[in-house]
This record gives structure tokens, sequence and C-alpha cells, in this order.
């Protein structure tokens, strides 16, 4: 237990992650599904976030004096976080143009009801 | 000849901006730049595989940062192998659905079908050659992307639905994915490859950090699992084949899923190294599920009335070939699992597009009793879906006799549970697959419905071209396969 509370950082991301997984996969609304995996994503940039800082640091900025790096946390987490969170938006932007499609065409967010009205289609 | 080396990153930069360039093209323009991408890919793959062959594998450093630092491109001989297989297959899909092209998708979107094509194929290409990691998972992304609009392009209601389901598992997949290589970045501190399997190789030495290691593997394996629709992660997958446009279901069938798995031998052998990751018993995950896939995706297929749908499930089960190949954990099992890569692709992407001309000359149904007596109205097709069919089967002379050939002799190689299973399964999902396909032939061949009969129909020159060099390239495959075995071989021995 007391690791948990030590990194409690890494603790809350992974079930923040357990979360939106579930919501991702089991979720019938689209929005909520959405949603899901935006948390998902997000908890896996806390994780990174959280590894990459290291404790008593500055942020690996260079302000006129000499750099050693042994002052700064680590950067590239940042870098990864920042690809990251471009990739997840360009995901829902694909994901949120998709449900607009299918509830003006269905007038319904329900996942199984539009698979119901698309058999009935056929 | 040390230009050459620029080659791989040349051809996805090109693909990328190309991509961009074709969404303010018109729909003739688009394609033709589509199609210049794609033979100049093939060109340079072909390039870069003669200049493994005689200089050996290099690495190409992007932005001037040297190893740990910088992001890297790794070309070996099974890289330039697959990069040509691919560029290839893409080719022959797009040549022969090109006609459908105009019947599928509406007018104005024609295009941004080429725009979807030359990310699909950057993607593709990336994923083949990177050395880095978090690259790696950028392009996995932009393959999603990619292939969800490939499927939504068809703006009906089936697709649209196909599209969503594909894109929900594909995103649980590469969240999974995602957070193994966070995982991994924590435990070693590296992105690229190689640092990455030098410090994994350290920590094994110390007997550190097993645990964490074991769960790296499984998300990650688990992800790229999800990705390539192996069995029981393959809900989505016969919608997505089945309603897309041919040249979009060949595409996604034989490059998409393929990609995926091609990233995973990657992972194995490169980062994890083979001996943690067959140490580790996912492989016998890999197995079990392989197995049962091969099994569950055949009895899909047999309940299929719908031929495109059938196909689409016996992809299925061929995923499961792949995924036991992989599951044996020898280099012989791994080698007939990337043979298996090869063969399918060339097999199914042909089936998908001879499905389409089929069903062209049935009024444009899918069913098998609409589609009787459809291999006389077009002949070209009908030839083509035989040949598929019976090297799906394994039928000596065709590639997928090959293919289950090295499967076999992977699986008699040790002698232990897995070896008893495969073998009995092997020879059950071929006569399934029998049962199946050759149903599908009879049926295609039964003089009936001929009210679709059309005096003035004339398959089209793009499509004929495409199926004969299909046909071609079969017999080849089935007929002259050590060169391409011991490419495998030599590409496999780089890896290590």
């Amino acid at each position: 237990m007391g690791h948990l509370f030590s990194n409690y950082y890494e603790a809350v991301s992974v079930i923040l992650f357990g979360i939106g997984f579930t919501t991702l996969l089991l979720n019938r609304n689209m929005i909520k599904k959405i949603m899901g995996f935006n948390i998902m994503d997000t908890a896996i940039y806390l994780f990174l976030a959280a590894k990459g800082y290291i404790f008593n640091r500055k942020v690996p900025i260079v302000t006129g004096e000499v750099p050693t790096p042994e002052q700064y946390i680590n950067p590239i987490p940042a870098g990864l976080v920042l690809t990251g969170i471009v990739v997840s938006v360009s995901v829902t932007a694909v994901m949120l143009s998709l449900t607009i499609r299918l509830y003006r065409r269905y007038h319904t967010l329900d996942i199984d009801e539009i698979t119901r009205l698309v058999k009935e289609e056929k | 000849m040390d230009f050459i080396r620029n080659f791989p990153f040349f051809c996805i930069v090109l693909a990328l901006s190309s991509g961009v360039i074709s969404s303010v093209l018109s729909q003739k323009a688009a394609k033709a730049l589509t199609f210049c991408l794609v033979l100049l890919a093939l060109f340079t793959s072909a390039g870069v595989l003669v200049y493994t062959l005689r200089f050996g594998e290099f690495t190409y450093m992007m932005g001037h940062f040297p190893a740990p630092w910088g992001n890297e491109i790794r070309a070996g001989v099974l890289e330039a192998v697959m990069a040509l297989f691919f560029s290839l297959i893409m080719l022959l899909s797009l040549l022969g659905g090109e006609k459908y092209l105009k019947l599928d998708i509406e007018e104005p979107k024609q295009n941004l079908y080429f725009v979807l094509i030359d990310l699909l194929m950057s993607s593709l290409l990336a994923l083949v050659y990177t050395n880095d990691l978090f690259t790696a998972y950028v392009f996995v992304e932009i393959n999603t992307i990619a292939a969800g609009g490939l499927i939504m392009i068809r703006s009906n209601g089936h697709s649209m639905l196909a599209a969503t389901k594909y894109m929900i598992m594909s995103l649980l997949g590469s969240g999974l994915l995602l957070i193994g290589l966070t995982l991994q970045y924590d435990l070693t501190g590296h992105l690229l490859m190689s640092n990455i399997q030098d410090s994994l190789k350290t920590l094994a030495e110390h007997g550190e950090y097993t645990m964490p290691l074991t769960v790296i593997i499984g998300l990650i394996s688990v992800g790229i699992a999800i990705k390539s629709a192996l069995f029981p992660f393959h809900a989505w997958l016969a919608d997505a084949y089945g309603f897309s446009t041919a040249s979009s279901a060949a595409i996604l069938s034989s490059l998409v899923s393929k990609a995926y798995i091609f990233l995973l031998i990657k992972i194995m052998y490169r980062v994890i190294g083979t001996e943690v990751f067959w140490n580790s018993k996912i492989t016998n995950v890999f197995f079990v599920l392989g197995v049962a896939g091969m099994l569950f995706g055949s009895f899909s297929a047999i309940r299929e009335h719908d031929m495109r749908r059938m196909i689409a499930f016996s992809s299925v089960a061929q995923i499961g070939y792949i995924y036991m190949g992989l599951g044996f954990g020898t280099t012989l099992g791994v080698t007939a699992a990337v043979f298996h890569i090869f063969s399918h692709a060339a097999t199914k992407s042909m089936l998908f597009v001879a499905c389409r001309g089929l069903s062209e000359v049935s009024g444009n149904k899918k069913d098998f009793s609409d589609l009787k007596g459809a291999g006389y109205r077009n002949p070209v097709a009908g030839v083509a879906f035989t040949v598929g069919a019976f090297s799906m089967v394994g039928v000596p002379l065709f590639a997928g006799f090959i293919s289950k050939l090295y499967l076999t002799s992977a699986a008699l190689e040790n002698f232990d549970w897995k070896m008893v299973i495969a073998v009995i399964v092997l020879a059950i999902s071929t006569i399934l697959n029998a049962l199946y396909f050759i149903r599908a032939v009879i049926s295609i061949y039964t003089p009936r419905n001929e009210h679709y009969r059309d005096a003035n129909f004339h398959p089209g020159i793009t499509f004929c071209a495409g199926i004969v060099c299909f046909i071609v390239m079969n017999f080849m495959l089935g007929l002259a396969s050590d060169p391409l075995i011991r490419a495998i071989e030599i590409g496999l021995r780089m890896f290590s």
C-alpha cells in the first residue's frame, strides 16, 4: 500500500485510464464514448508528465545563465505529451464528425439503436 | 550508391505532401499523382532492397541528431521487401478497383479518396521503416484515421456504422499500445528501438523489473492484436470489409492489418528481444487465440450468405494463421508467419477485387443466389476468384499452399502440445476453408440468372490488368517462393 500512496500520480492515472477505457468500450452513447477516449488519453499524458518531473528541478527553458542538465526536469515527456495531444485532438475530431453524421441520419446517439436502424434499412 | 539511403525518408515525406496537395486537385490529377507516388514507392523500395542485400542494413538519421536523441529510420532486407510488397499490392488494388471508385463514391469526394490513400501509403511506409517507437505510435494513429476514412467515404448508413465501430476498436487498441510505450519509456528512458533493447538487456541481466516488462509486453501485444483483428477482437471486421468499396476492402484486409503485425514482429525482435518475448508466455496467448480464430473465422464464413462478408470472415481465419505462426516462438514460425502475411495479402486483395467484379454483373448484389453464373458473365473476375479460392484453401501451385507447408513444418519442429494442436487445427481449418470457398466457386459457375446478362459488358482495361498481375503474383508466390523465403530469413537475421 505504501508504494501506491507514494506514487499517487501513477495510481490515479492508471485508474483514470481504466475508467476511460471501459467507457469507450462499454458505453452506448457516442458522445460518452468519445469522452471516455479523451479521459483515457489524458490519463496517459498525466502519467507521462508525472514521470518526467524530477523533484526540486526547474522547467527546461534556458534563460541567460549557463545551463547544466542537472538543473532541469526531463523535457522529452513534455514533447511526447504535446504530440499525443495533437493526435488525440485529430482523432476526436474524426469521431465527432462521424457522430454528427450518424445523428443527422438516425436522430439518436445510442450505438445499439443505430445498429438496429441500419439493419432495418436493408 | 549512398543516395539510396535517402529513399525511405523521401518516400514517406512525398506521400505525406502529395496527400496534402491532392486535397486541392481535381479527381483526375489526384489519381495521377497517387499512381505516380505508388509507382515511385515501388521502384525506390526495389532500390533499397538491392542496396540492403548488397551492403547490409543501414540507419538514417533525421535532423542530424545522433542516436539516443534524434529520430531514426532503419532499413534492412525485411523492411525493404515489406515496403516493396505493400506498394505493389497498393498499386494493384487501386488498379483493379479504380473503375468502381466512380460507382461507389460521390463525385465531389473522389479526390479525397486519393488523399486518404496517400496518407495511408505514408503511414504504411513509416510503420515499416521507423526505428522510433513513438513515431510508430503517431503513424499508427494516422493509419487508423486514413483507414477509417477509406471505410466511411462510401457514405451510406452501413459504411458509416462500420467506420464508427472500426474507429472505436482501433482507439482501444492504440490506447493500450500508447500506455505500453509509456511504461516502456519509464523503464528504459529511450524511444529508439536499438537503445531500448540495450537497456532491457542490462535489466534482464540483473533480473530487475521482470513484472513490469511482462505487463508492457502484454499491453503492446493486446493493443496490436485488437488493431489487426485477431480473434476475439474481430467484431468490427466483417462490416468494415463488407460495406466499403472494393479497393478499400482490398487495402484494409491486405495492408492495414498486416502493417500492425509487422510492427509487432519488429517490437518482438528489435525492442523486447526474442528471448524475453518468447519466454514471456504471451506467445502461448497468440497461439491459442490464433488457433481459435482459424476455427471460428471459418465457422462464421460458412454461415454467411453474403460473399463479401464471407471473404471478410475468412480474413479472421487467415490472421489466426499468422498469429499461430508467431505463437510457436521459433524463428521458423516467424518466417512462416511473415510469408503468410505476403501470401494472404496477395490473395485476399485479389479476392475482394474479383468479388466486386462478379457482383457488378449481378445487379450489384453480393448474395450467393444473385452471384450464380457470374463466372460466365465476367470471365476475368471468375478466373481470379477461382485462383484466389484455391490459394486460400491451399491447393499446390498456389501461394496458400506454400504458407501452409511452412506453417506445418514450423509446427513439426518441436514436439510439444503446440505441435499436436497446430497440425490437427491446420487440417480441420483447411477442410473448412475448402467447404466455403469451393461452395462459392461452384455457385459462381452454376449457369443461372441469365436476366443479368449484358451483351455489351466489358470488364475494363484497368480491372483486367490488375487482375492479371494479381494472378501472376499468386503463381509466382506459389511456384518460386524460395527467393522470398530466403530474403525473409536474411531480414530476420538482420533484425536480431
